[in-house]
């Protein structure tokens, strides 16, 4: 248990390595909601190196790659890199302006995150990546043309996938065959119960042991940042429900602290002590998901509905809430959708009653358990300083020893007011996976019990700012004004003022992260998620590399790999 | 213990194995999305499918009778879902779970398919995003109804072939239609 010492002042560690540049080749932007550098793209390799490497500035994760269209600008795209510290806390955003016929330089070898999110830039954007070994589409199928999050492409022009353009696999063999035996090349899903349903690996074998594998995703790649770009800033938070459904109301949190952070907007103290208790209940469900179909993949299915049981009761209370059950749409800019319902109280109480007997219960099925252990200690195990360099986040690089909690390291809702504790382990493996999710389900409930305490705040439960905000239902009804601004809001939107910005909560399973661009009017002009399990799913290859088919299959659980996340 | 003591019934055969079949499903849940999860909150121990005769989930197509499409079927995956669909025996039911699966939902999108019925014939649609698991055990009932006409129609068109290849006249096929379209 430990917490991340306070951060030096950002800027020094940047200047020493601004200085190391040509002058003209990075120009720092202004008045943005983190540093931010236009960098050219001949310089970038070099940066990036710099960047991780120099002791001044340590951006050993790289969270989030992306693109951006401007149809009208010389050069048209820019590729924007988010960078963090976990060591110093602080963050980078590197913006490199692009066209699609010069290539930009792979930066696997500096971080190797960027494996997947270079690929996805390729397939959204068609910008060229040079230097990637496997440089085809990800998240869409190979028969499709054109590209998706391009400004010019028709949201709804679908292509037809036919079986000769299948994906193929990519191995990367190592050459040292011998003759004792012959390989064997397994593939396993995407519909298969042991890959979740929608994940298709491909794995390379000899013997047993997995000389190399490919995974292929793109299943359930259902096009959120085009839909959030066809929809006003309101019509959003239903699409974030469906990104990872397991604990859909920490997504609603996410993206409208983005919107509010563009907004200026303040929300009213009720709504941030409800967030703040939902999503910490929205996490034990998570958990509870997680840990019970990692058992399942592992052959224990009693431990599976011990840990649905408090899920359901979960459910209770967030249909009392706002009538929906998994996905929930109760979070809206400026505050919730509708007031806390009167046994809230109550409700949450026996929650705390009774959820601990449940986790009690499956810890003393497991923890000691000879089977689970043997089949989970040491198996798919990663240390920290890799997990990081693949961009984990969230409880898997907890489990690896690195203590990065963005509840912690920079905390937002009211998590600086609870006495609670980051939990991490140091094995990095599929057991260690799973115990921390448990200790973090004792953790959150902690968290919820000190703010029961404290008394639901007083006031409303969304901001009176009738330009975000819909005025009671009551005004609407006798107020000239109450109308107006009703009709305008549902009619029009909300209005977000021009700027960009990327903010983050702690998801169930890492930074979740939003980073929204405003042209000024109604819809998002991009919105890019930042997902947890992306990067972490991209290391499943390098997890299973050397083991046996059947850890493969256990390790995979442990992930948290979230269809609806990954593939948004 | 013999509880019944000695009682017997007398029936058709076919009766009996449409009893048999309406009563036992083997689903394959092809779950994709956020509806294997409440697909999953239907199979546990609170609302417990085991009632409905339906909890016996076979991730196989070879041992399954019906497909339970649970989730956003993409362009990516519709070769897949077919060939699931081609692979298991008949007579096989498909029940659509949840807006993605019935028409796409609220993804207006280039990589979803709006709705299953595009590529595979869907017996029952179950309405909600994502239903409730009320809503799909309802959804299990009605295919019990649906099972029960279905067989019968199988069996009066096997009929039919046996007629047809026995010689009958064309005259056969109005009258085996009016025996489908009866009533059950």
């Amino acid at each position: 248990m430990s917490t991340i010492a306070s951060p030096p002042r950002p800027e020094t560690g940047e200047l020493a390595v601004l200085a190391k540049f040509p002058a003209g080749s990075i120009t720092p932007q202004e008045g943005l909601d983190q540093p931010t550098w236009i960098v050219r793209r001949e310089i970038l390799a070099e940066l990036a190196r710099e960047l991780r490497d120099n002791p001044a500035t340590r951006f050993d994760l790289m969270l989030d790659l992306g693109g951006v269209d401007f149809p009208d600008r010389t050069p048209r795209f820019d590729a924007v890199y988010h960078l963090y510290s976990i060591p110093r806390a602080a963050r980078l955003r590197l913006k490199v302006p692009v066209d699609d016929t010069d290539p930009l330089p792979s930066l696997i070898p500096v971080w190797k995150a960027c494996n997947w999110f270079e690929r996805e830039l390729y397939d959204m954007f068609g910008l060229t990546i040079e230097g990637h070994p496997n440089m085809r589409r990800i998240l869409c199928h190979e028969g499709f043309e054109g590209h998706a999050l391009r400004k010019d492409y028709d949201a709804a022009r679908r292509w037809i996938l036919t079986e000769d353009k299948i994906y193929q696999p990519h191995f990367d063999l190592p050459n040292d065959e011998d003759d004792l035996f012959e390989r064997m090349t397994v593939n396993i899903g995407p519909s298969h119960p042991a890959m979740h349903g929608t994940f298709r690996l491909m794995a390379v074998l000899d013997g047993e042991t997995i000389v190399a594998s490919d995974v292929e995703i793109g299943y359930l790649h259902r096009c959120f940042e085009k839909m959030s770009e066809t929809h006003n800033w309101q019509q959003v938070i239903p699409y974030t429900d469906r990104l990872n459904y397991c604990s859909s109301f920490i997504n609603n949190v996410g993206y409208c602290r983005t919107v509010e952070q563009l907004l200026g907007v303040e929300v009213p103290p009720k709504a941030v002590w409800a967030r703040t208790i939902l999503s910490e209940f929205s996490r034990i469900m998570d958990h509870c998901v997680c840990n019970g179909t990692t058992m399942v993949d592992s052959g224990g299915l009693t431990n599976f509905w011990y840990m649905f049981q408090p899920r359901e009761e979960i459910y209770g209370l967030l249909e009392s809430c706002c009538g929906a059950r998994l996905t929930v749409s109760y979070g809206r800019i400026g505050g919730l959708a509708q007031d806390l319902p009167p046994d809230f109280m109550e409700r949450c109480r026996h929650l705390l009653a009774i959820i601990p007997p449940f986790v009690d219960d499956v810890e003393r099925l497991v923890e000691k358990n000879r089977i689970w252990i043997d089949r989970s200690v040491g198996v798919a195990a990663i240390s920290g300083e890799e997990a990081v360099n693949w961009g984990w986040t969230g409880p898997c690089l907890r489990a690896s020893g690195v203590p990065y909690d963005v509840r912690r390291a920079h905390p937002y809702d009211l998590y600086d007011t609870v006495d609670w504790d980051v939990p991490v382990l140091y094995g990095g493996d599929v057991y260690d996976r799973f115990r921390i999710r448990m200790l973090e389900i004792r953790e959150s409930l902690k968290i919820i019990r000190q703010l029961l305490d404290r008394g639901i705040p007083e006031g409303g439960h969304i901001t009176s700012d009738p330009h975000v905000a819909l005025p009671p239902k009551e005004a609407c009804y006798n107020q000239m004004e109450a109308m107006i601004y009703h009709f305008k809001l549902i009619m029009d939107g909300i209005q977000v003022p021009e700027g960009e910005c990327y903010s983050m909560v702690e998801g169930a399973n890492g930074e979740l992260g939003f980073y929204a661009i405003s042209d000024g009017s109604s819809k998002p002009y991009r919105l890019k998620c930042r997902p947890p399990c992306f990067p972490i799913f991209s290391t499943f290859s390098r997890l299973i590399q050397g083991g046996s088919l059947s850890d493969a299959i256990v390790s995979l659980g442990g992930l948290n790999v979230i269809a609806g996340e990954l593939e948004r | 213990m013999n509880i019944v003591g000695e009682s017997w019934v007398t029936t058709k055969f076919e009766n009996l194995e449409d009893w048999a079949q309406r009563n036992s499903f083997w689903p394959f849940p092809f779950g994709t999305a956020c509806c294997a999860i409440e697909f999953m909150s239907t199979l546990s121990s609170h609302y417990d499918v085991a009632r409905f005769g339906s909890e016996v989930v076979r991730f196989s197509p070879r041992q399954s009778d019906v497909l339970l499409v649970a989730g956003t079927i993409n362009d990516k995956m519709a070769p897949v879902l077919k060939k699931i669909y081609d692979q298991m025996a008949d007579p096989k039911w498909v029940i659509s779970m949840g807006a993605c699966a019935c028409s796409g939902g609220f993804y207006r999108a280039y990589h979803v398919m709006q709705g299953i019925d595009e590529i595979i014939p869907v017996d029952v649609y179950v309405p909600g995003c994502p239903p409730t698991p009320e809503g799909l055990m309802y959804g299990i009932l009605q295919l019990k109804e649906r099972v029960t006409r279905d067989r019968k129609k199988h069996r009066v068109q096997a009929g039919l072939r046996a007629e047809e290849q026995s010689g009958k006249t064309e005259e056969a096929v109005d009258r085996v239609d009016d025996r489908v379209t009866a009533p059950a």
